[in-house]
């Protein structure tokens, strides 16, 4: 992966710059010893490591905004960064960049039932959005599977999704407002707690911008009365076409489930053989989980089993309390886990579009024997969003380049039968130099305009996103 | 292309409104209008807006330059989200030519409750009440002419008839409840909010107001208007209020749009100067030489 070389000139002025930094931020949240800074040298892609020059950990939005003002006058290059969990590279440094974590800034800032929503500082950690409104029966819907560790302000920047955004859509559907801090250290604020106001939609664009236009310090944030309850069922087929059908047919019932989860036989095996949750050892497996009342609940489920039969099930088992369940997703959760207990694995987010479901576990399966290397497939079928995991071995040299060259051919594929490179984790570092194959350059050039509006020095996290010939000449300026 | 969803029992679940009646005019509404003025209806509170509907665009920039963005799956985070920039954008960015929408299968019936006699406060409190339930509104209205605040429900009949009695259940406190469940009156009365028909025929201008729905009932009572829907659980207000709104809400959070008439003040809320700024550097990024709409949208 192929980074641009750092800035002499900012490296030589790393004392200069650290000292003002210094003088607007406490002792304690600023770094500048590479023992410490260190700590920051990658995110989840944890292939990739370059040390930061500086790390600054600001705990207000006048923080913010008097590092990046600082940064902007001396051409200083900042990586914004929230809990790490990126897949994508999205908070990899560079070597002459300062990292600007939001992960001290965590409070709740306000919280309106009667207007649903909440606004929080963006360094609050998505899971803990849900835990400060639950006690009172709210929830807030996006779910990334890493929503114990990761920040809103990531989810923000790569507008996360979640095994449950098949109902209730994806971080850009339930983000009503930031405070934005542009480069220059401007501050301002894009919507609020009102929806779809006049004017062009800049939070539609800033949300998965990945860092790029501005840092989001604070967001306001719909939440959601929670239902009154959820039931999954789980059914296992003896091939993914049937199983793909199965979810079409279920769609097309005018049933929307708020989640339909699917594994391949690779992904059964060693969730089975890590989790032990008692899934059938079959081709394909679905779990499809409802919500309602528990009368509804019963009236979808029969609807869904009767869909589920008609197509000759080697499995079928409805959960008739929490705890058949807890058991039924415990293998789907416990999949990454488990396929990481065996292997080395790359994931990838490649999205398609349901129909395509068939044709492409089959080619990925045939490219699996050519590249000699395995690969487990678990993801939302929902939504056509996969999660191909390849499996190789960290330790063989070689191994690494052949599983990125497989990630690569996946996803090309992804893009010929009329999907994209990434539905939920971003492109960051490991997506970007394929941007090709999803866009022309004309496509790529209007992205990139937007970034020259927010961003005219193209200083915030400029490696990332677009390949870098294409930002080249732009970087450089 | 309602018609042909129909015919494959799907909808465009945004729900948007036709504009004919309230503007008088008798054009064929078209795709690229709606998504060009992010038009949306009573439903958007509960399932989103036409934005949140969009997958892909197709347009034409004002160099020419032929610009993709998005595409046809359900989720798409690969570069800029140029798809949700261009939607509203009144075709100050561009001339959409294709556009991929999202379509849900249509339900199999809905019902209204309706309560009477509420003023505008307790209206909005009953409106809030019903969509921090867990029974899935689909539509939160208050006509304070006609003295009534309306909530729908929509699914399996089954599941509405579970819901509406549930629901009735909430609303207890906010006085009697009324049950309308002939699916054909509910829906004639979510088209008549949907698009403002109150006002149809109706001289001076029309301002769309979106707001904080708490914050909406103190703002109509300032706002000097001769008739007010509510829809949105209060959160977008229809007003028949002719000079300058804005001027009589004073500073208030949110945005006031005038939709119909001259007030000699801009059709769009004055944005901050920040956000101007960067409104500004779009516009002149994707059309140079400003052939797009001039005047439109500050």
């Amino acid at each position: 992966m192929q980074m641009p070389q750092p800035n002499a000139g900012v490296l030589s002025r790393k004392d200069q710059i650290v000292a003002r930094l210094a003088a607007v931020l406490p002792p304690d949240a600023l770094m500048s010893d590479i023992a410490e800074t260190r700590a920051y040298e990658c995110d989840a892609l944890t292939a990739y490591r370059c040390p930061p020059l500086a790390v600054v950990l600001p705990s207000t939005t006048e923080q913010v905004s008097a590092v990046l003002k600082i940064c902007h006058d001396m051409g200083v290059p900042v990586v914004p960064r929230g809990s790490g969990t990126s897949l994508a590279g999205g908070a990899l440094p560079t070597a002459d960049c300062v990292i600007l974590g939001v992960a001290r800034m965590t409070q709740v800032i306000e919280t309106n039932y009667p207007d649903r929503y909440i606004r929080v500082q963006t360094g609050r950690t998505n899971l803990s959005v849900t835990g400060a409104v639950e006690a009172d029966g709210f929830f807030y819907a996006p779910d990334p599977s890493s929503q114990l560790a990761c920040a809103i302000a990531g989810n923000i920047a790569m507008n996360s999704g979640g095994a449950h955004c098949l109902k209730y859509g994806v971080t850009t559907n339930n983000l009503l407002g930031v405070t934005l801090v542009t480069m220059d250290g401007t501050v301002m604020e894009i919507g609020g707690a009102h929806m779809d106001a006049g004017g062009l939609d800049l939070l539609g664009v800033i949300c998965g911008s990945e860092g790029q236009l501005g840092v989001v310090t604070e967001a306001t944030l719909r939440i959601l009365p929670k239902p009154e309850g959820a039931r999954p069922v789980l059914m296992g087929y003896d091939s993914s076409e049937v199983a793909g059908q199965v979810v079409t047919d279920i769609i097309k019932a005018g049933i929307l489930p708020v989640a339909i989860e699917f594994m391949d036989r690779p992904c059964i095996e060693a969730t089975e053989a890590f989790a032990k949750a008692g899934y059938p050892i079959c081709e394909a497996l679905l779990i499809v989980e409802v919500e309602g009342s528990p009368a509804e609940i019963d009236a979808q489920l029969a609807l869904i089993m009767q869909i589920a039969r008609s197509h000759n099930p080697v499995e079928l088992r409805e959960a008739k309390d929490a705890d058949e369940a807890g058991r039924i997703w415990l293998g789907r959760k416990s999949a990454f886990g488990a396929m990481g207990q065996i292997n080395d694995y790359m994931c990838l987010d490649g999205t398609i579009p349901v129909s395509a479901l068939p044709y492409v576990l089959r080619r990925i399966g045939e490219m699996s024997k050519e590249y000699g290397l395995g690969v487990g497939n678990v993801f939302h079928a929902g939504d056509g969003n996969m999660h191909p995991l390849i499996l190789f071995d960290a330790n063989k040299p070689g191994d690494l380049e052949l599983c990125e060259a497989f990630g690569a051919d996946i996803l090309r594929l992804c893009v010929e039968v009329g999907g994209c490179l990434t539905g939920e984790h971003g492109v960051g570092i490991e997506k970007r130099d394929l941007m090709h194959v999803q866009f022309a350059t004309a496509d790529l050039e209007a992205q990139m305009a937007v970034k020259d509006v927010f961003d005219p020095g193209w200083l915030l996290n400029a490696a990332k996103v677009f390949p870098l010939d294409s930002s080249a000449p732009r970087r450089a300026a | 292309m309602q018609a042909r969803l129909a015919a494959e029992n799907q909808r465009l679940a945004f729900e948007p409104m036709d504009h004919r009646a309230l503007l008088g005019t008798s054009g064929e509404p078209t795709i690229g209008g709606m998504v060009a003025a992010n038009v949306s209806g009573p439903r958007r509170i509960t399932v989103g807006a036409c934005r949140d509907f969009m997958l892909g665009v197709r347009f034409v920039d004002g160099a020419g330059h032929i610009v993709k963005n998005g595409g046809r799956v359900m989720k798409n985070v690969t570069g800029y989200d140029l798809v949700k920039l261009l939607t509203g954008s009144y075709g100050t960015l561009g001339v959409l030519t294709e556009v991929s929408l999202k379509v849900l299968p249509d339900v199999e019936t809905q019902a209204t409750l309706v309560l009477d006699g509420l003023d505008d406060a307790r209206a909005v409190a009953a409106m809030a009440a019903a969509m921090s339930s867990p029974f899935e509104v689909t539509g939160a209205a208050h006509d304070p002419a006609a003295g009534r605040t309306l909530l729908r429900l929509e699914g399996f009949a089954a599941s509405v008839a579970y819901r509406a009695q549930a629901l009735a259940g909430v609303l207890a406190p906010f006085g009697s409840v009324t049950l309308m469940d002939d699916q054909a009156a509910s829906a004639a009365l979510w088209a008549a909010i949907r698009d403002v028909t109150a006002f149809a025929g109706q001289q001076g201008c029309v301002w769309r107001l979106s707001v904080k729905a708490s914050d909406a009932p103190a703002l109509v009572a300032k706002a000097g208007a001769r008739a007010v829907i509510y829809d949105w659980a209060g959160g977008l207000v229809w007003l028949l209020a002719d000079g300058d709104l804005r001027a009589r809400l004073g500073d208030f959070k949110g945005h006031a749009t005038l939709v119909r008439g001259q007030a000699d003040v801009p059709v769009f809320q004055p944005e901050p100067a920040p956000v101007a700024a960067l409104t500004a550097g779009l516009r002149a990024k994707f059309d140079p030489r400003g052939i797009f709409n001039p005047g439109m949208m500050g």
